[in-house]
C-alpha cells in the first residue's frame, strides 16, 4: 500500500472533504499562500480558493467564534490554531461558547466544528510553542478530543471528527507530521471513541497517547528481547474513552502503566489509572498502576532539558522493566 | 469611515408607511417586553425563580426597533439583559416565560434559564451569560452567510461593557477585511454593572470606534424608537448589499439594577429620575397621538398576555431526573 506522511495524510482527508462537500471549508493563521505553520494545508489555497481556505489575522478568537457561528448555521468548519498553546487566547469561545451551546439550548442546536492544533516538544521551540494541553479540555462537558499517533489514524480520525455534530479537539503532534504509515487513498472513517490495541502482549498493558505510542512502540522492541512482552492500547480519543479494552487488557497482564507527554499533576493518566482501579482490573492487579509523563515544568530550550522534560523510549523501556520485575 | 450621532427621524412619515394596525402592534410588543419584565422582577420577589436575571426596563424601544429593521430569515445573537429582544424577535411568550421558570416545555427545556433563551430554529442563536460572548460568533454567522450565498444578514447585541473585551476587537477587524453582513448592535445603557460608562471609555461615543475597522458608525437615541430603527436600518441595507458591517450605538438606559444583587450604590436617584422621564415607551405612544389613559387598554392586554404566559409556565412540569445529561453531546 501507498505510504503518506501524517501531514499528508490530513491534507488528503482535508482535501477529500471538502471536494465531496460544501459545507466544509478550513480557517487560520497562515494556511493560505504559507500552507500552515507546519505544511498541512500546503497546496488547498490553489485548489479551493480564498473563500474556503480562509487565513485569518491574528485573532485567535475570532476564529474560534467564527468556527461556532459557521458551526451553528449549517456550516462544517475546520479551524486550525497555529500552535496548541495559541488556544490559551481561544479558551472562552470553545469552553464557555462551543461546549455549552447544545446543553444550555436544551439539545435543540449542534455545533459540528473541528478545531486543530499541534501539541508537544522537541522542536526547540521553548514553553509557549510545546504545550499538552489536551486535558483542559477534556475536563470539559460537550468537547470531544482527538489524539492521532499516527497517519493512517490522523486521517480517519480528522474524517470522523468532522462529520461528529459536536465540537472536536483534534491534537496532533509537530514531530508526527513527517511520519510515514500505510494509507489508503479512498476516503474513510476511524471512529471517535474507539481505543486500538496496536500490538499485543501478556506481560504489561501501557497506554499511550500521540507521540508516546510510537515511543512506546520502540520501547516495547527492546523489551521483547528480554522477554517481556508489552500489550499497547492507543486510545486515539481521549473523550469520549473508550476503557473497556484497556481494563479487559489489564485482566489479561496485571500490570498497567499509562504513558503521555502532558504533565503528570492533573494529567489525562489520573483518569486512566483511576478508571482501572476502579474497574473489576482492580482484583488482577499484581502491581501498582504507575504513570510516566511530563515532569510538572514547562518545556525548557535547551535540547538536552527539553529532552529530560517528557518520557523518552529509555523511560518507557526502564519503567516497563521495574514494573514487571516487581520493582514497586 | 466616520462615525455620527444620527438626526431625528420624521415619525410622521415612518407611521404613515407602516399604517396604524402594525404602529400599534409595536406599541403593544413595546408594553409585552416592559410587562414580561416587571413579571419576572414579582416572580422573583415571590421566590418563584431559582437565579438571577437581567431585566431591560428603560430599554424597549432599542429592542423593538431594531427587530424591526430585520427579515425573519436573519440571524440575531443576544445578550444576557436580552429577554426584550427575544420577545421582538417573535418568541413564544409562554415558552420564554416557562423557561424563565426552568420548565421542561421552556425553549431550552428548563436547562438554559434567562440568560440563554434561544430558539436557533427561528434563527435566534441565542443569548450569553458570557460578555460579548456572542461577538466573535457574529463573524462566523456571518462568514457562513457569505459561503451559502444567501442575503440573511446578522445582528449581534451586546452592551457598553463588551465593547471593552479583546474579543470586540478581533471581531470587528474581521468582519470589515470580509465585508461580513453584521450589525455590531452596541446598547449603551450607560453602566458595565458598576462601570460607569464616563469611567470606562475616553471616547465621546463608543460608535467612533468604527473608525478604527474602517466600517461606519453611527450613534442614536435608544429611547427613540424611530431613532433605532432608522439607524438599523440603514446598517441592515450596507449589510444587505455586501458592503460590510457597521457599528450602531444606542444610547439609553436600565431602569434596574444590573442584577438582583446590586444595591445601585453607583449612580443617584436622581439620574434614574431624569431617564425615566425619557422612557421609551411613553415617547412612542405621544407620535401616536396616546397618553397615559389612552394607553391603557394596551396595558391591559399586555398584562392579560403575561398572566397567561405565567400560568402556562407554573402548569408546566420540571424537566426529569433521568434526562440531565440530555443534550450535553449530540
Amino acid at each position: 500500500m501507498r505510504e503518506l506522511s501524517y501531514a499528508e495524510a490530513l491534507r488528503e482527508c482535508l482535501r477529500q472533504t471538502m471536494t465531496a462537500d460544501e459545507r466544509v471549508f478550513m480557517i487560520g493563521e497562515d494556511i493560505g499562500i504559507y500552507g500552515g505553520a507546519f505544511g498541512v494545508s500546503a497546496g488547498l489555497l490553489a485548489e479551493f480558493g480564498k473563500e474556503r481556505i480562509i487565513d485569518t489575522p491574528i485573532s485567535e478568537a475570532g476564529l474560534a467564534g467564527a468556527c461556532i457561528g459557521a458551526a451553528l448555521t449549517g456550516m462544517r468548519p475546520v479551524g486550525e490554531i497555529q500552535f496548541m498553546d495559541f488556544v490559551a487566547l481561544s479558551m472562552e469561545q470553545i469552553v464557555l461558547q462551543a461546549a455549552k451551546i447544545r446543553f444550555m439550548f436544551g439539545g435543540k442546536a449542534t455545533v459540528p466544528m473541528v478545531l486543530r492544533m499541534p501539541g508537544g516538544s522537541g522542536t526547540g521551540a521553548a514553553a509557549q510553542h510545546s504545550e499538552s494541553l489536551e486535558n483542559w479540555f477534556v475536563h470539559v462537558p460537550g468537547l470531544k478530543v482527538v489524539m492521532p499517533s499516527n497517519a493512517y489514524d490522523a486521517k480517519g480520525l480528522l474524517r470522523a471528527a468532522i462529520y461528529d455534530d459536536n465540537p472536536v479537539i483534534f491534537v496532533e503532534h509537530k514531530l508526527l507530521y513527517r511520519t510515514k504509515a500505510d494509507v489508503p487513498e479512498e476516503p474513510y472513517e476511524v471512529p471517535l471513541g474507539k481505543s486500538k490495541i496496536v500490538r499485543e502482549g501478556s506481560d504489561l498493558t501501557i497506554v499511550a497517547t500521540s507521540i508516546m505510542v510510537q515511543r512506546t512502540l520502540q520501547a516495547a522492541e527492546q523489551l521483547a528481547q528480554e522477554n517481556i512482552e508489552v500489550e499497547i492500547i492507543d486510545p486515539r480519543t481521549i473523550k469520549p474513552l473508550d476503557s473497556a479494552p484497556i481494563i479487559d487488557s489489564v485482566k489479561k497482564t496485571g500490570r498497567a502503566l499509562v504513558v503521555h507527554e502532558a504533565v503528570k499533576m492533573g494529567g489525562f493518566g489520573g483518569e486512566v489509572v483511576s478508571q482501572i482501579v476502579a474497574s473489576e482490573a482492580f482484583d488482577y492487579l499484581e502491581a501498582p498502576v504507575r504513570r510516566l509523563a511530563g515532569l510538572d515544568t514547562p518545556i525548557p530550550y535547551n535540547r538536552t532539558l527539553e529532552y529530560h522534560a517528557v518520557p523518552q523510549v529509555e523511560n518507557i523501556v526502564d519503567e516497563a522493566r521495574k514494573l514487571v520485575q516487581g520493582g514497586y | 469611515m466616520t462615525s455620527k450621532h444620527s438626526t431625528q427621524p420624521d415619525y410622521q412619515t415612518y407611521l404613515q408607511a407602516w399604517g396604524q394596525e402594525k404602529a400599534l402592534a409595536l406599541l403593544k410588543e413595546m408594553l409585552v417586553i416592559r410587562t414580561f419584565e416587571e413579571k419576572a422582577e414579582e416572580l422573583y420577589a415571590l421566590g418563584k425563580v431559582h437565579g438571577t436575571m437581567h431585566l431591560s426596563i428603560g430599554q424597549e424601544a432599542s429592542a423593538a426597533g431594531a427587530s424591526l429593521a430585520l427579515r425573519e430569515s436573519d440571524y440575531l445573537l443576544n445578550h444576557h439583559r436580552g429577554h426584550g429582544h427575544c420577545l421582538a424577535w417573535g418568541s413564544d411568550v409562554n415558552l420564554m416565560m416557562a423557561e424563565f421558570l426552568g420548565k421542561e416545555t421552556g425553549y431550552c427545556r428548563g436547562r438554559g434559564g434567562s440568560m440563554h433563551i434561544a430558539n436557533v430554529e427561528a434563527n435566534n442563536l441565542g443569548a450569553n451569560g458570557i460578555v460579548g460572548g456572542g461577538i466573535p460568533i457574529a463573524v462566523g454567522v456571518g462568514l457562513s452567510i457569505k459561503l451559502r450565498k444567501t442575503d440573511q444578514v446578522v445582528i449581534v447585541m451586546f452592551g457598553d461593557g463588551a465593547a471593552n473585551e479583546g474579543a470586540f476587537h478581533e471581531s470587528l477587524n474581521m468582519a470589515s477585511i470580509w465585508k461580513l453582513p453584521i450589525i455590531y448592535y452596541c446598547e449603551n445603557n450607560q453602566y458595565a454593572m458598576s462601570m460607569a460608562v464616563k469611567r470606562a471609555f475616553n471616547i465621546e461615543r463608543i460608535s467612533q470606534r468604527a473608525c478604527a475597522y474602517g466600517i461606519p458608525g453611527v450613534t442614536m437615541d435608544g429611547n427613540d424608537l424611530f431613532a433605532v430603527y432608522a439607524a438599523v436600518s440603514e446598517a441592515v441595507e450596507r449589510a444587505r448589499a455586501g458592503n460590510g458591517p457597521t457599528l450602531v450605538e444606542a444610547e439609553t438606559y436600565r431602569w434596574r439594577g444590573h442584577s438582583k444583587s446590586d444595591r445601585q450604590a453607583y449612580r443617584t436617584r436622581e439620574e434614574v429620575k431624569a431617564w425615566q422621564k425619557k422612557d421609551p415607551i411613553r415617547h412612542y405612544a405621544r407620535a401616536l397621538g396616546l397618553d397615559d389613559a389612552g394607553m391603557e387598554r394596551y396595558r391591559a392586554e399586555a398584562s392579560e398576555i403575561i398572566d397567561q404566559a405565567v400560568a402556562f409556565a407554573e402548569a408546566s412540569p420540571e424537566p426529569s431526573i433521568d434526562t440531565i445529561l440530555e443534550g450535553v453531546y449530540a
